[in-house]
């Protein structure tokens, strides 16, 4: 398959928020329950632990948040969201009120029935004093928690947000059961299909079926799993082509086409929402001059990129932080391209000559940032830009370049929804908005849509928004960084693979079956 | 006694160095747990809550203190785990102690596999090098086990893997070693590291054995041996063997002493959950009470060990057992 055609389907796929792994549905058989699969991991630590409000990495959010734990919604493998522990929901007009009804009947591994009282508790893990929660401007956007009755919770929040129901998707939001979360945390009691047997953190993880699950008939077809945490890329794929394991994450792009010659190995490969940024502080000169940073965003070559940092594993980037898994992902608006007249004309109607830019970049920031950072600087010399890379440590990198340097690399893995995407990092004002970048239309488009219900009308919003960042926004966004996993033949899916996450959104242990 | 002694103040010196090393690394926990979200308050916050912004002395007394009580303190991972919690009950994941406790085993059984293959294979090839020296065997087994010495353990792990597991289907290549698992499994699932560190090992002791050896069929009483008309062989197993013994314990205890501290690599390359991992897991995020933990158990087998390779030796040669 050549890089173009893989780009082409990925193209395709990534519209319409799937990719179609090839020969994944196993001759037409449907899902059947049994067997005992074998997952090796990369994104394992010693220092894991059930707590959601501690996960980050793959290993972690595939086995609490995809298998023993449940969250109040989900978004299926279609990009669509659905119930989870929570059955139905609806808002008041202005997206402020939110009456939540839980499903009845379920229960937790150790026997307790799930009610109101834990998603009350759960939630407020995240704003415990010195809980340090990734979920924490989720949570504490939420003023009032009011149980109705056992199965209704009314949320108020501060502010009207569309994407609430959205936001609980999040694999921080775990439901524990109340009064026994410390010994949930420590023992991994939840109400998801799968039950802890054996959990060795950065080790290995047991889990069997549960008995009976509100699941049935829809997901959780093997009857355990177990899960290896194999960080060593090549020890990874070496287990996978032995047949050691039947599925792994993050396949190493230099030995894909080695996998995809394997005919018992399938490759299944989706573009999410993680992309690579190069951020620039638009409060510090030149980047605070709106022509430099034009010239900038068409004196890189994107798609070089993409071939040569990630080997065609990838698609090219628009200078916006939303990405395909994004709901309200605008595919059609213009794209910023590789043009070093255009870049040296905007310069020079600017009256600008011999612009000179220092470029801070370390692997800390993605594998293949100082690389990328090179290429950059070879493009951006076509169209008479000098970029000096720094090459940055990268101990500290987070703490002492980003953020503090004029220009870096970073890399985001990007958010469920564009608000939450936009408001961590491009609202005006907050910590993390690795720019300083402000304007005015962008930032009432921001509030405008948040609580905005309507979805046509969201829709434009949003992709207004984005034409707005990627033509004066200060950041350039060359390239997507697909996820791309593999399977053996031992398993088999629905075709359709969710984009989110890693691991089919993290779900293959619900959503997979032995084939 | 005094060697016991000297042995105790060896140690104390290595766990200041290791102190001060391990404190010198770039970055630290809070930073590396941090990542993306390490503001500088953030990071205030955390090592304010872990003790990391009290002073060094304090810190490696209290740290000392702790580790002749073989009390590592608590991995900065799990107190972490410990603070979400509200507190670490009924977790089995407090302390330092009790995560190296199982890691500590396996590491020990696969050194000891290891010793078991390593150790009368390189003797027996290196007695047989001395026996038949210069002969094509001599020159092979010198050949072959310089060449495997001096290849780059995951080389070894690689091509290893590649005969053994991938060609020909026999080993797994992850050594997913549990404790719940029956003691032929768990061989068979240790192999291949076992053998990869047989390679790396095997030269060192063997050519040790075959040069101790030789330098001592040179002596007049072998050559009065030799006279009498005993066979080649029984003159270097019976007479040459045992007076060469103290520098082949030597080289014995060296590289028994290597299996347990530089596992890492191949632990690594077979995802062998031993200390080596841990040690690297606990590098990559800063966990210092663990890397500190890790080097002492280092330290401490490189010194046991060769305070034992001293007793052997002695007891070996009747003239320093019975000093005059």
């Amino acid at each position: 398959m050549t890089n173009l055609s893989r780009r082409g389907l990925l193209k395709a796929g990534a519209a319409a928020g799937v990719l179609t792994a090839t020969g994944a549905v196993a001759g037409g058989h449907g899902p059947k329950r049994g067997g005992t699969a074998k997952i090796g991991l990369a994104g394992a630590n010693t220092s894991d632990s059930w707590d959601g409000r501690t996960h980050s990495d793959s290993y972690m959010i595939v086995t609490a948040h995809g298998c023993v734990f449940d969250c109040l919604t989900e978004v299926a493998a279609d990009g669509t969201l659905v119930g989870e522990l929570a059955e139905s929901w609806e808002a008041s007009a202005d997206a402020k009120t939110w009456t939540f009804k839980l499903r009845q009947g379920v229960t937790f591994h150790n026997g307790k029935p799930f009610s109101a009282d834990d998603v009350i508790e759960s939630l407020n893990l995240h704003t415990a004093e010195g809980a340090k929660s990734a979920a924490k401007p989720i949570v504490s956007a939420i003023t009032e928690m009011k149980k109705m009755d056992d199965h209704t919770i009314e949320f108020t929040l501060a502010a009207g947000n569309a994407d609430f129901p959205f936001l609980l998707s999040d694999y921080h939001i775990l439901m524990y059961p109340a009064g026994q979360i410390e010994e949930a945390i420590a023992n991994g009691i939840g109400t998801g299909l799968y039950k802890v047997e054996t959990f060795e953190p950065g080790v290995r993880t047991i889990v069997s079926r549960v008995d009976s699950h509100y699941k049935d008939g829809s997901a959780g077809w093997f009857d355990s799993i177990e899960f290896t945490a194999i960080n060593d890329s090549t020890a990874r794929m070496n287990a996978l082509m032995t047949g050691q394991i039947d599925a792994a994450n993050r396949v190493d792009f230099k030995t894909e086409p080695l996998m995809r010659a394997n005919p018992n190995i399938t490759i299944f490969e989706v573009t999410g929402n993680q992309h690579y940024t190069f951020p620039m502080l638009t409060n510090v000169s030149p980047f605070d001059d709106m022509a430099v940073r034009k010239a900038l965003k068409h004196a890189i070559n994107r798609q070089e990129m993409v071939d040569k940092i990630l080997l065609g594993h990838g698609a090219v980037g628009n200078d916006h932080p939303i990405g395909p898994a994004n709901q309200y992902f605008a595919s059609d608006i213009a794209q910023n391209s590789y043009d070093p007249d255009m870049a040296k004309k905007i310069l020079a109607d600017a009256g600008l000559s011999d612009v000179s830019v220092q470029l801070s970049a370390s692997d800390a920031a993605f594998t293949g940032a100082v690389d990328a950072a090179q290429l950059y600087q070879a493009s951006a010399k076509e169209a008479g830009i000098n970029i000096e890379v720094v090459q940055e440590p990268a101990d500290g990198y987070w703490s002492n370049v980003w953020l503090k340097k004029p220009w870096c690399a970073c890399y985001w893995s990007g958010r469920a929804t564009e608000d939450w995407m936009f408001s961590t990092a491009y609202e005006t004002g907050v910590p993390w908005n690795d720019t300083q970048w402000e304007n005015a239309r962008f930032q009432e488009l921001l509030l405008q849509g948040r609580a905005e219900l309507d979805t046509t009308k969201r829709s434009e919003i949003y992709t207004e928004m984005q034409m707005i960042m990627s033509e004066e926004g200060g950041t350039v966004v060359p390239m997507y960084a697909n996820y791309v996993d593999a399977h053996s033949n031992k398993l088999a899916n629905s075709g359709t693979i969710g984009n989110l996450w890693q691991m089919d959104s993290s779900r293959i242990a619900e959503r997979w079956w032995m084939a | 006694m005094q060697r016991l002694g000297l042995g105790l103040l060896t140690l104390l010196v290595v766990s200041i160095v290791i102190f001060v090393a391990v404190n010198a690394l770039p970055g630290d926990f809070a930073q590396a747990i941090l990542g993306q979200g390490a503001t500088p308050e953030a990071v205030a916050a955390f090592r304010e809550d872990l003790g990391l912004n009290r002073p060094y002395l304090t810190r490696y007394f209290e740290w000392l203190a702790g580790a002749v009580r073989f009390d590592f303190g608590t991995a900065y991972s799990q107190a972490q785990f410990a603070e979400f919690a509200g507190s670490d009950a009924g977790s089995g994941l407090g302390s330092v102690a009790e995560m190296l406790g199982p890691r500590f085993r396996n590491t020990i059984f696969l050194a000891g596999l290891t010793a078991l293959i390593a150790v009368p294979f390189s003797i027996t090839i290196g007695v047989l090098a001395a026996l038949y020296r210069n002969s094509v065997f001599d020159r092979v087994a010198n050949i072959s086990t310089l060449t495997s010495i001096s290849s780059p353990e995951f080389f070894l792990a690689y091509i290893l893997i590649l005969f053994l597991a991938v060609i020909n289907p026999i080993l797994p290549v992850l050594s997913l070693v549990n404790d719940e698992m029956a003691l032929t499994e768990r061989i068979r699932m240790t192999l291949l590291p076992a053998l990869t560190l047989t390679l790396v090992v095997t030269a060192h002791m063997m050519r040790m054995t075959r040069a101790a050896i030789i330098n001592l069929l040179a002596s007049p009483y072998i050559e009065m041996a030799r006279l009498k008309g005993i066979s080649p062989m029984r003159v270097i197993v019976r007479h040459a063997l045992p007076n060469a013994l103290a520098p082949i314990i030597n080289v014995i205890a060296l590289n028994l002493a290597y299996l347990i501290t530089g596992v890492v690599v191949v632990e690594v390359v077979f995802v062998y959950p031993g200390i080596g991992q841990l040690f690297v897991d606990s590098v990559k995020n800063r966990d210092i009470p663990v890397v500190q933990a890790c080097c002492l158990i280092f330290a401490a087998a490189y010194i046991l060990l060769n305070l034992m390779a001293d007793i052997l030796s002695i007891l070996s040669n009747p003239r320093l057992r019975h000093p005059k």
